[in-house]
């Protein structure tokens, strides 16, 4: 008997997934634009719902809020950009700043509990919401565009917006897969399954809530970002919806709450939904809102739960497994 | 003297407040949960009066007569297929659950009845027109007496329910320890049945004076939802007098920000409740701290 990280097909996944993303970072050579464009918007989701995932999957944090940190990412990209900065500049400027608010935040936030926390984050995005609508160089209500932009070809424009996507889901995805892996990941897995076992157990439960909640904010802030890099105009009304909240439900929620994997497949399959229905349409968001219920209710490891439990599947090596050295069977982890 | 009236008026959309709140409150504290929906279910009792009215011409309140017996079941019905399930998978399920529920109400909502504007102002008589002038700027609306009145009969009715019926222990029984409650022959299952068909059904009154006082449409509910949240949490969670008291320090917040300027309204609210959260959360930490 031995403790294993890696399959065969693990390995071969990890390594396939830089393959992947070099493969990716290929895509403005030889795609139009517009291709590009929706790109980038698939990049976004990947980013978000991973984000929201460490949150709820790993800490057991459910945010409403998180918009909170798209609209900050976004609104400080234009306001920096307005500053004089160079735009692609003020959009990793952005992202820090979305990041570092959410120290502050969270020292508020994670005293509360359960709906406490999901509904004081969702009033934290609407006084974010709120003050960007007392300023009028911030366009009030009606919105504002990163007018900056236009100093740059379209097409090269498009191209950098997307590689700075990759750029930060490739961050991003790296930071939570190297953060499981480590000795932290063991507790934050801990915490996922029993919270009040891990404490009993001495994690410390708090710092390493923190931990995730400032990862979550500077990737929202970083979605936030690529969000208005990718349509030039922002308006608080959309910026900070809880749309956004119920794009991220949905995704973590039908792909797999609390795997690494499911997250990214979650995006996908939302990414392909709105490529399919583009018309959006609120048909299409009662399809959404009552897919997310069902999943909660029934699937609560979503679809990549599934797949992980009858197949024993592991593409990415966030956890152990035992393999018993005669048989080479391996028994799940 | 305008602060005077100010205080009023906010005491009256306290009440308001209060009702909207007072099933969140309920089901909180007889099943710990809070439900995300809870805001469209209120606008969705709301379209309920508004197609009595547009189909018979009845006022708004004979409408919300008929509105309520359907309510009452559709909370019960709520209960049994989609919470009940919910409850038992965990903390965050419940809140994810209701969030989905949330969206497919609005959503189907929209489709009902169209992203219009609606009122149901005029289908209330007098009522809404109707004031009593105290001095020229001292005035006392009809409509904001009768809801202040009506919240006091609603939270007093539930206080004569849980203090003097049998019902009323068990649903306090259970709340208290349902396992324990269960051991006695109490049925949880169906003392969260009625809670649940109880909380939407004073829902959907916070919902006929949503469409009394102003104007709804299908996506008002997660604004309401938040501010009946607020007046919970302000009020004491668990507390069902508390969430009455809750409710009218919102209304005097939100009131009394726009007495400095109107767009402080809501603003001045969400700072009330942060502040609470701040305020009762640091101390509890406090008191962790001295018992060390």
């Amino acid at each position: 008997m031995r403790v294993a990280r890696w399959t065969r097909t693990s390995k071969l996944f990890t390594g396939g997934s830089a393959v992947v993303a070099l493969a990716l970072a290929c895509v403005p050579l030889i795609f139009d634009p517009d291709v590009v464009q929706k790109l980038t918007n698939l990049l976004i989701l990947v980013i978000l719902a991973t984000m929201w995932n460490a949150l709820a999957g790993y800490g057991g944090l459910v945010s409403v809020g998180q918009q909170a940190f798209i609209g900050i990412g976004a609104y400080g990209t234009v306001f920096l950009a307005g500053l004089g900065i160079s735009p692609y500049v003020a959009m990793l400027l952005a992202m820090m700043l979305a990041g570092a608010l959410s120290v502050p935040i969270s020292l508020f936030a994670l005293r509360l509990r359960a709906a406490q926390f999901a509904i004081g984050m969702w009033v934290i995005a609407e006084v974010a919401s709120l003050l960007v609508r007392l300023d009028k160089n911030l366009g009030a209500g009606t919105g504002i565009s990163l007018i900056q932009m236009n100093q740059y070809d379209p097409n090269y424009r498009q191209a950098y917006t997307f590689w700075m996507a990759l750029a930060f889901a490739v961050l991003f995805l790296a930071a939570l897969f190297f953060l499981l892996r480590s000795p932290l990941g063991a507790s934050l897995q801990a915490i996922r399954d029993d919270e009040d076992a891990a404490r009993s157990l001495g994690v410390r439960v708090a710092s390493r809530k923190r931990l995730l909640f400032v990862l979550a904010g500077f990737g929202c802030g970083a979605a936030g970002v690529l969000v208005v890099a990718n349509t030039l105009f922002i308006e608080p009304g959309s910026v900070f919806s809880v749309q956004w909240s119920a794009y991220m439900i949905f995704m973590v929620l039908v792909g797999g709450l609390g795997t690494f994997e499911g997250p990214i497949l979650g995006a996908i399959l939302l990414f392909g939904i709105q490529t399919t229905f583009t018309q959006g349409g609120p048909w299409y968001l009662v399809g959404l809102g009552a897919t997310a219920a069902v999943f909660a209710l029934v699937l609560p490891r979503g679809l990549w739960g599934v797949i992980e439990g009858r197949l024993g599947l592991r593409l990415m090596p966030v956890g152990y497994r035992v393999v018993s050295s005669d048989t080479k069977e391996e028994v799940g982890a | 003297m305008t602060l005077v009236n100010a205080i009023v008026q906010g005491i009256f959309l306290g009440a308001f407040y209060a009702v909207l709140a007072c099933g969140l409150s309920i089901m909180f504290g007889v099943m710990r949960i809070i439900n995300l929906a809870h805001g469209d279910i209120a606008v969705f009792g709301a379209y309920v009066a508004f197609v009595v009215v547009e189909h018979t011409g009845a006022s708004a309140f004979v409408a919300f007569a008929v509105a309520l017996p359907l309510m009452l079941v559709l909370g019960y019905i709520l209960q049994i297929t989609v919470l009940e399930r919910s409850l038992k998978a965990g903390v965050l399920t419940p809140l994810l659950a209701t969030f989905g529920l949330s969206i497919v109400i609005q959503n189907l909502l929209l489709i009902a009845f169209s992203p219009d504007v609606r009122s149901l102002g005029p289908a209330a008589g007098l009522l809404t027109t109707a004031s009593w002038h105290a001095t020229s700027e001292l005035s006392f609306s009809a409509l904001g007496v009768v809801v202040l009145a009506v919240a006091i009969v609603v939270f007093g009715a539930l206080q004569l329910y849980l203090s003097r019926t049998r019902a009323g222990w068990a649903m306090r029984a259970t709340a208290e320890d349902a396992d324990a409650a269960e051991l006695v022959g109490i049925d949880s299952r169906s003392v969260y049945a009625r809670a649940t068909a109880i909380a939407v059904a004073i829902a959907a009154l916070g919902g006929l004076f949503l469409a009394i006082r102003s104007v709804f449409d299908p996506v008002s509910g997660p604004t309401q939802l938040i501010f009946a949240f607020e007046a919970v949490v302000i009020g004491g969670m668990g507390s069902l007098w508390g969430t009455l008291l809750g409710g009218i320090a919102l209304g005097l917040a939100q009131t009394l920000g726009a007495e400095i300027q109107p767009q402080f309204s809501v603003l001045a609210g969400h700072l009330l409740f942060l502040a609470v959260l701040i305020v009762r959360f640091g101390g509890a930490r406090l008191t962790l701290r001295v018992a060390q």
